[in-house]
């Protein structure tokens, strides 16, 4: 009897019952939205952003009045130095740039006439100051060839170990200038401590964080200093981990690659013919790296890959500068398992200072000495050029001697005065906001610019 | 000039007015003003696809042409390096511009002309690139002093 | 002040306070020029925090900063724009010559540098150095503090 009451009442009474699983009522389709149809999602696309009408971007019927002419720097906060570009605008794309530089000339071609060639690498040493030792070892290079002589091996091999770590030092400054330009904001902070192990290690060897004034011709100035190999060894372990953390921060970035895909991209028949080098030449696919093809230093030895981009874009030269980085940790690994022992300079006292302790000792020495730090070593006439890869590209050093202790006529070629002339090229009918990107990934340095 | 590559040798014929050395074991080709185009634009179909840099030195009263113009060419497909080196006189120096042949040779120039005076014709835009445009005088010529200021030192007398 | 007020009460006199507020978020206006910048701008990254002083944010606008570091060597077509720069910046402003190049033309005793950046802006700290580390530019705006904390506001 009672269970006839209770299933009726069950199937007549529509209540949820507290403690049963599900309610049990049935919803009205009162007030129901649709999800999932197409029309909605249409408008969806359109508030999400994901589809653009941008015919108000490209439209041909602009006359010549919509155009205007707009200075950025220079005095600009985009990290890159004194760089002024006039750029004419037509709406938001750039039309046509003209760098104009000259704000950091220092005049430095003319000190080098006052100064001896044994000063000459603390003023070379200052024209691109982010890879100093690359400068000087350019230098040094060309006055070697006018005196012919030759570095002993072990001041070849610590000049290769230095410069390899002036490079990825370099290039971490790339990176976090990079990253900062373009809103990676962290990237700059993590660059710059990388880069404090290094710029330690350069302390201890050469005395100097930056323009350390190092590598002299006849050799280096010091051997390195005991115990070196734990700090190498410490960058080794140290930088490959923390490089992959910022591969993970970056390299499948959806904002970083919609940033640096495509833009700024520069082919490589153009790079050729403005005489570009170094990353953005070979980030469009140019195999060209002067460390293979003119050995210098006896880097031959070494084993190393040279990284190729594909479509000279900004993202390919980022890609490019982190496997350089890797490469020359590669390098730096090898020159530390196989140092060879020896002079640190050469032996002619003609050339290089005797060391200090000799100085009480022998009067020869001191005359040496004396003569050297006043007059300085006279370098036979003749002229050379001696080039050198930069973490910027080609630096080369053109030097003249007329028979004096001072060079007749000392002239840089600068890898980022070339890498400069790109710029209008890189930055045609692209957005304005591409701009402080493309200037980035050409990674100038002004004082090698200006000189 | 029988250790010179097959391509400088056909260089070599072809222009007879160009002197070839090899002084430390690099090449340099001295060119006469007059043909400083043609054998420019020869060598850039030769295989000289870059225009590494183009400088020039002020030789004062050392030579009989004042200026020199040195360009420093460079061959990728060959893995060779040239410099092409040609004169200009102390009155009007004029010396064909190179930018026709490689573009890149367009801040190079200009930078000689700040520098040095030198004028580059057919040069698309030749200003002042380092110097403000109102300067006075070519700064790396040796007659233009390098323009500093006496030093005074702590305890040193005065220097007028 | 005989007696320490109750609670939670500061007293000072208007002076002390306006320095103290001056120096305790100094923004920089950024004029790295040079191999200086990088030796600033390492100062400003993590190993030499400049954020404890409340300084790292660089303002590239200088109507909305009160220090100019000269952070390199000022050549004769910057040295025009670096007044201008000077001159944009709102009262009180203090300038500090970073390096050997700004403080006096450095080793390039030649035709294209202003020989010391004091011809053309009033300087308040010289930092020497080739370039100066980011330990002697801390100090340079530490003693910088300290001048501006001794100072009257009312001149």
């Amino acid at each position: 009897m009672t269970e006839e009451r209770t299933k009726e009442a069950a199937e007549t009474v529509d209540i949820w019952v507290a403690g049963t699983e599900e309610p049990q009522f049935s919803p009205t389709e009162e007030g129901t939205q649709e999800i999932g149809t197409e029309e909605s999602e249409a408008r969806l696309d359109e508030q999400f952003g994901r589809v653009v009408d941008d015919d108000y971007i490209f439209d041909d019927e602009v006359d010549e009045d919509e155009r205007m002419i707009v200075n950025m720097g220079p005095q600009h906060p985009s990290t890159h130095g004194v760089l002024r570009l006039q750029i004419e605008l037509e709406g938001e794309i750039i039309r046509r740039t003209k760098p104009i530089i000259g704000y950091l000339h220092t005049g430095m071609e003319k000190t080098a006439e006052q100064l001896t060639f044994g000063q000459g690498p603390t003023n070379v040493t200052r024209m691109d100051y982010l890879a100093p030792l690359h400068g000087e070892l350019a230098f040094s290079l060309a006055v070697e060839t006018l005196l012919g002589v030759e570095v002993p091996e072990r001041a070849a091999a610590i000049r290769v170990l230095m410069t390899e770590l002036n490079r990825v030092s370099s290039h971490l400054v790339a990176l976090a200038t990079n990253g900062m330009d373009i809103g990676a904001l962290s990237m700059m902070i993590y660059g710059f401590r990388e880069r404090e192990s290094i710029l330690a290690f350069f302390e201890k060897t050469t005395g100097l964080r930056m323009n350390h004034n190092y590598i002299r011709p006849g050799g280096v100035a010091a051997d390195l200093p005991p115990g070196w190999k734990d700090d190498v060894g410490a960058i080794l372990v140290d930088l490959p981990e923390r490089l992959a953390e910022y591969d993970d921060l970056l390299k499948d970035n959806p904002i970083w690659l919609a940033r640096t895909k495509d833009v700024g991209v520069i082919s490589d028949h153009e790079c050729i013919a403005y005489g570009i080098t170094g990353p953005p030449l070979r980030a469009s696919g140019v195999q060209w790296d002067l460390r293979k093809a003119f050995p210098y230093s006896g880097i031959d030895r070494y084993e190393f890959d040279v990284p190729v981009g594909e479509t000279g874009d900004v993202y390919d030269r980022y890609r490019v500068r982190v496997e350089e980085i890797h490469e020359s940790l590669k390098i730096v690994e090898q020159v530390m398992d196989s140092m060879p022992l020896g002079d640190y300079r050469i032996d002619d006292r003609k050339v290089t200072p005797p060391p200090r302790a000799r100085i009480d000792e022998s009067m020869e020495a001191l005359i040496h000495h004396f003569k050297l730090f006043t007059e300085g070593f006279k370098v036979p006439a003749g002229e050379t050029y001696a080039a050198v890869e930069s973490p910027r590209g080609e630096l080369g050093c053109y030097l003249v001697s007329d028979g004096e202790a001072r060079p007749y006529r000392m002239h840089t070629r600068a890898p980022s005065f070339a890498n400069l002339q790109a710029l209008p090229i890189a930055m045609a009918d692209s957005l304005m906001a591409d701009t402080v990107a493309t200037i980035a990934s050409m990674d100038p340095v002004m004082g090698d610019v200006d000189r | 000039m029988s250790e010179l590559n097959p391509i400088l040798a056909g260089l070599a014929d072809a222009h007879p007015n160009v002197s070839f050395e090899t002084p430390h074991g690099q090449l340099v080709a001295r060119v006469p003003r007059e043909e400083w185009l043609v054998f420019a634009a020869a060598c850039g179909d030769a295989g000289f696809e870059v225009c590494v840099d183009v400088t020039a030195v002020d030789w004062m009263r050392q030579r009989r042409e004042r200026f020199e113009v040195v360009a420093n060419l460079l061959s990728m497909q060959h893995r060779l390096r040239l410099r092409i080196i040609t004169t200009a006189p102390r009155v009007d120096p004029r010396v064909d511009s190179l930018v026709p042949v490689w573009p890149g040779a367009n801040f190079a120039e200009r930078e000689v002309y700040d520098m040095f005076g030198i004028v580059f014709d057919n040069h698309p835009d030749l200003t002042r690139i380092l110097m403000p445009d109102d300067w006075e005088g070519h700064p790396l010529r040796k007659d233009f002093g390098v323009g500093g200021v006496p030093v005074q030192f702590k305890m040193s007398h005065q220097v007028n | 002040m005989a007696t320490t007020p109750p609670g939670n009460l500061l007293m000072t006199t208007v002076e002390r306070a306006a320095n103290w507020a001056r120096t305790r978020s100094m923004f920089p206006a950024t004029f790295g020029l040079a191999c200086c910048a990088i030796e600033m701008m390492a100062t400003g990254a993590a190993h030499y925090d400049l954020a404890r002083f409340g300084m790292e944010v660089f303002r590239a606008s200088p109507r909305q900063a009160d220090l100019m570091i000269v952070a390199g060597r000022v050549s004769q077509k910057m040295a025009p724009v670096l007044r201008q720069v000077y001159d944009q910046m709102p009262d009180p402003k203090w300038v500090i010559s970073m390096g050997a190049c700004a403080s006096s033309g450095g080793m390039f005793n030649n035709y294209a540098l202003v020989q010391g950046v004091d011809q053309i802006v009033p300087v308040d700290i010289y930092v020497p150095g080739c370039p100066p580390g980011p330990q002697s530019l801390m100090h340079g705006i530490l003693t910088l503090h300290d001048k501006i904390m001794s100072r009257e506001i009312v001149n």
